[in-house]
Order: C-alpha cells, then sequence, then structure tokens
C-alpha cells in the first residue's frame, strides 16, 4: 500500500489503540474493586450506575476537579516529569502487541497490530526497564524521605525481577526461534492430540510462565511484592507528595503495566489468538480477538485474585527471592530449553 | 533523504545531551542528559540496521547501567557543584590542543576508511546474525568478556563487604 495509505492506517490503529487501552485500564481499576471487595464478602462500588460501571468515570473527574498541590519542596523539573514519564513508557508497548490475525477491509490487508517489528520483544523489555526512571526520580524529587526510601526500594525491586522477567522469555525465544511476537503466537497453533493445544505453557514452558508471572507481580509493584507502596510501612511510598491528576498518571501507569504484563503473557504462553474458530466468516474474523482479550482478562483477574489473598514480602525477603531463588531457577530452564531445543534438531 | 534528516536530528540531540552533560551543575541533571544521548545512539544504531544493538542499548545502558548511576546520585544526596573560575592556562592551551587534536583523528579516520559514509544495513541486523557472530567468530573476546565482568564483580563485592578493623586498644560501646 501507498505511504500515504500506510500513515493513515497507522494513525487510525494507534489511535484505536490508545483509546482501547485507556478504557480498559480505567475499567480493570474497577474489576479489581469489585473483585477485591466481593472476596472480602462486600459489595464494590455499586452505587454509580449499574453495578458501579460508572464509577471509573466519577473516580475520572474527581482526578481532574481536584486541587493539584505542588509541595513547595520539591525538585519541580523531575516532580512533574516523573509521571510523565512512567505513563509515556506504559503506553508504548502496546505498539508491538498483535491482538489477531488479519483484517480485509476497504481492499487492504491489515495487521491486527500496530507495527510488526522483528525485535517487538526486546522493545517491550526496553519500554519496561525505561518504566524504572518514572519511579526512581518521582522518589528522588519529591524531596521527602517516604518518598526516597519507596522510590528507591521500588526501582532496586524492579531492576532486580527484570533479570529473571527476561530470562524465563528467552526459552520461549529459543522454541519459537524470533523475536516477532506474530511468529511467536503462529507457531502455538494447532493442538497435540486433538485436545491439548500447543500453548507453550504445555509446551514446555511451564517454569518459565511460574518465573514470569512471579516476576510480573514484583514488576509491576503489585501484591506480594507492593512494599514500595505499603500504606502501613511508606505512607504511599513513591507517590506519597503527589495528588490529583499526577497521582492518577502513576495509577494508570501501573494498570497499564499489568495489562501490558498480561498481554505478553497471552502472547507468549498463553497462545495469544488461537482457540477454537466457528461460525460465519465475520465470526471467524472477529473470533481470535475475542480469544486474545479473554485470556488477558483471565491473567488480570488472576492478578486480581492473588491481589486479594496473599500478604506482603518483607523486602529482605523479597530480595532474596528475587535473585537467590528465581534468577538461577530463570537460569536452570534457559540452560534446559536450550539443551532440548539443540539435541531435537 | 529521509536517513540524513533522521541522522542529523538525533545526532544533535545526541552532541546536545553529551554538552549539556557537561554544563549541568546537579548531577541528577547531567544523568538525564546522558540518558538522552543514550538514546538517540540507539537511534543512531537503527538507522545503521542495527536493531538489535538498538534494542540491546536502551535495555542495558539506558534501562539498567543509567538507573544505577542515578541510584548512586539519589542515595549520596550529590548536591549541586561550585563554580569555580576557569583556569586561563587551561583556554590557552586547552583550545588550540583540542582543535589540533579533532583534526589529526578525523584525518586518520579518514584516510583508513575513506571519505564515503556508512550505508543503511551495513551492520548486522537479525540477532540471528549476532548471535552466529559471536559464537563462532568471536567466542574467544566473548567468554574473555565474561570473565572480566566476573572480576569487576568480585572486586565491588570485596570492596562493599570489607568491615573495620578496630584500632588495637579502642573497644566499641558498652
Amino acid at each position: 500500500m501507498s505511504v500515504t495509505t500506510f500513515v493513515i492506517v497507522s494513525v487510525i490503529k494507534t489511535v484505536i489503540a490508545l483509546f482501547v487501552l485507556l478504557t480498559a485500564v480505567a475499567y480493570s481499576v474497577w474489576l479489581e474493586r469489585k473483585v477485591v471487595g466481593h472476596m472480602q464478602n462486600r459489595w464494590g462500588p455499586s452505587y454509580v450506575g449499574p453495578f458501579g460501571l460508572l464509577q471509573p468515570l466519577a473516580d475520572g473527574a474527581k482526578f481532574l476537579l481536584k486541587e493539584d498541590l505542588t509541595p513547595p519542596h520539591v525538585y519541580k523539573p523531575l516532580y512533574i516529569a516523573a509521571p510523565m514519564l512512567s505513563v509515556i513508557f506504559a503506553l508504548t508497548s502496546i505498539a508491538v502487541i498483535p491482538i489477531g490475525n488479519w483484517v480485509d477491509i476497504f481492499g487492504l490487508h491489515i495487521p491486527l497490530q500496530i507495527t510488526d517489528l522483528n525485535i517487538g520483544l526486546l522493545i517491550i523489555l526496553g519500554v519496561t526497564s525505561m518504566g524504572v526512571y518514572g519511579v526512581a526520580l518521582a522518589g528522588w524529587s519529591s524531596n521527602s524521605k517516604y518518598s526516597l526510601l519507596g522510590g528507591l526500594r521500588a526501582s532496586a525491586q524492579m531492576v532486580s525481577y527484570e533479570i529473571s522477567l527476561g530470562l524465563s522469555l528467552i526459552g520461549v525465544l529459543i522454541t519459537a526461534g524470533s523475536f516477532s511476537l506474530r511468529t511467536i503466537v503462529e507457531s502455538q497453533q494447532g493442538r497435540f492430540w486433538g485436545i491439548i493445544p500447543r500453548w507453550n505453557i504445555f509446551h514446555g514452558q511451564e517454569v518459565a510462565f511460574f518465573i514470569y508471572l512471579t516476576s510480573a507481580y514484583a514488576e509491576t509493584n503489585r501484591i506480594p511484592f507492593d512494599l514500595p507502596e505499603a500504606e502501613t510501612e511508606l505512607v504511599a511510598g513513591y507517590h506519597t507528595e503527589y495528588s490529583a491528576m499526577k497521582f492518577a498518571m502513576f495509577f494508570m501507569a501501573e494498570y497499564a503495566n499489568m495489562i501490558t504484563v498480561g498481554c505478553l503473557a497471552t502472547l507468549l504462553f498463553l497462545g495469544g489468538w488461537n482457540g477454537p474458530l466457528f461460525g460465519p466468516p465475520l465470526l471467524q474474523a472477529i473470533l481470535p480477538v475475542f480469544w486474545f482479550v479473554a485470556k488477558v482478562f483471565a491473567f488480570l483477574f488472576l492478578y486480581i485474585w492473588v491481589r486479594g489473598t496473599l500478604p506482603r514480602f518483607r523486602y529482605d525477603q523479597l530480595m532474596a527471592f528475587g535473585w537467590k531463588f528465581l534468577f538461577p531457577l530463570a537460569i536452570a530452564n534457559l540452560v534446559i530449553t536450550a539443551l532440548v531445543v539443540a539435541l531435537r534438531s | 533523504m529521509l536517513h540524513l534528516v533522521l541522522f542529523s536530528v538525533f545526532g544533535a540531540i545526541c552532541v546536545a545531551g553529551a554538552v549539556n552533560l557537561l554544563v549541568q551543575r546537579h548531577p541528577i541533571n547531567s544523568a538525564l542528559s546522558l540518558i538522552a544521548v543514550m538514546a538517540s545512539l540507539a537511534v543512531e544504531y537503527l538507522l545503521l540496521g542495527a536493531e538489535f544493538v538498538a534494542a540491546v542499548q536502551v535495555i542495558i545502558y539506558a534501562g539498567a547501567i543509567m538507573v544505577l548511576f542515578v541510584f548512586v546520585i539519589m542515595l549520596l544526596n550529590a548536591g549541586e557543584e561550585e563554580r569555580v573560575g576557569g583556569s586561563r592556562v587551561a583556554i590557552v592551551f586547552g583550545i588550540p590542543g583540542m582543535l589540533v587534536g579533532s583534526v589529526l583523528t578525523a584525518w586518520v579516520l579518514l584516510r583508513y576508511s575513506g571519505t564515503s559514509g556508512v550505508e543503511l544495513g551495513a551492520m548486522p541486523g537479525p540477532p540471528k546474525t549476532i548471535g552466529w557472530l559471536l559464537f563462532h567468530d568471536f567466542l574467544l573476546p566473548f567468554e574473555v568478556t565474561s570473565i572480566l565482568i566476573l572480576i569487576a564483580i568480585m572486586g565491588a563485592v570485596v570492596l562493599a563487604s570489607r568491615e573495620e578493623i578496630p584500632a588495637p586498644g579502642e573497644r566499641g560501646e558498652v
């Protein structure tokens, strides 16, 4: 297709993806409050709209109208830039995530992905690594002891668990043979013996999935690894001194990271958009997207379920777990996977 | 054409970041300028066609090493630097020396590699090619580099864990 067509299609895809992602972020907050509420034998949001479905709207209005207080003792340039950095890096990785196969509209053959880079997975890892800066700079620029400690702890934790996160993904890379996310999903088509799908989680990467799951919880600072933002420990950690919209940006960044991590797990371990296809051609074009969304939803539900259930790790337990258990386990997984693939070919 | 434009823009950002690194007084601003330099270098690698190197530059250099730089600045609570007056000796000998040095360097490099530019895609791009090179042609340097890094880690651990031995006659607090 010509350059102008490509640019227009890309812009439309980007706008749709951003809109969908931001709505998903807002409604994953709703989902979390509802699910955790029901786990704790209470209702969760139920006043604002049916089942509390308009609660995110009310929250958005609250954040916009709240007084945006900038304490006088902060280092202003970084104080204002840090939440922006967090949100920018959290929203960038949606650019390489494919949600389905192809769509044929108006004679154009459009892949359901903003861009299919042949190093797509590395881009996501790179963006995740850069996301540490939002947290570290927020903690430092707030010029307060709780923020500094929370920021340091959070960034040390994120850097430590990035290692096992990356290593757990390499097993998948070796079996699939490519960094491109579309290729990795396409290598998981088909089934074993007609019943069990050929997803990587059943295809030898069970341990890698466990490592990925745990590292993902630590990367996104969620329970059981949320000591950096624990109210009883550090007031609110690195976002203590932030109010209104800036706090909302950190909040959005956290949930957007959760969704990104869920999408990545779906693509790499749960088979992406592969699922049973049936019905008329129009349905067959939409079903892959439906399967993808269902799997991401299941992963998010697992996230929220764990949040409602487990207590949090102490910081030294957290670091010891990351370095002394997950990291050697990830390396062992890598060695064994490489050995199996080398012996098989 | 677009290649040239992108190269100039990101080269300018790179140089501006490097100059800003020297000019800023607060170390955290210098560290952030260095991150900008790393990121624009990654784009330059991308323009040469080395996409794996560009991605790894962002992940390792800008995303891990610079984070540790920023940690150290945050932990040491490094404040703003003092401004001292310029040294006249430095200006008298430094500026001509710098000019001569850069002309000499440019002359040697251009004589060695010619004045044609680097073409797009001159560098090994796909990770497969780089993996092949790393484990076949450059296996020995690869392994030796890993031992070098191990030595650096051991040195850091020894330095960080050295406990103070109390002088004879001194006791701890009762």
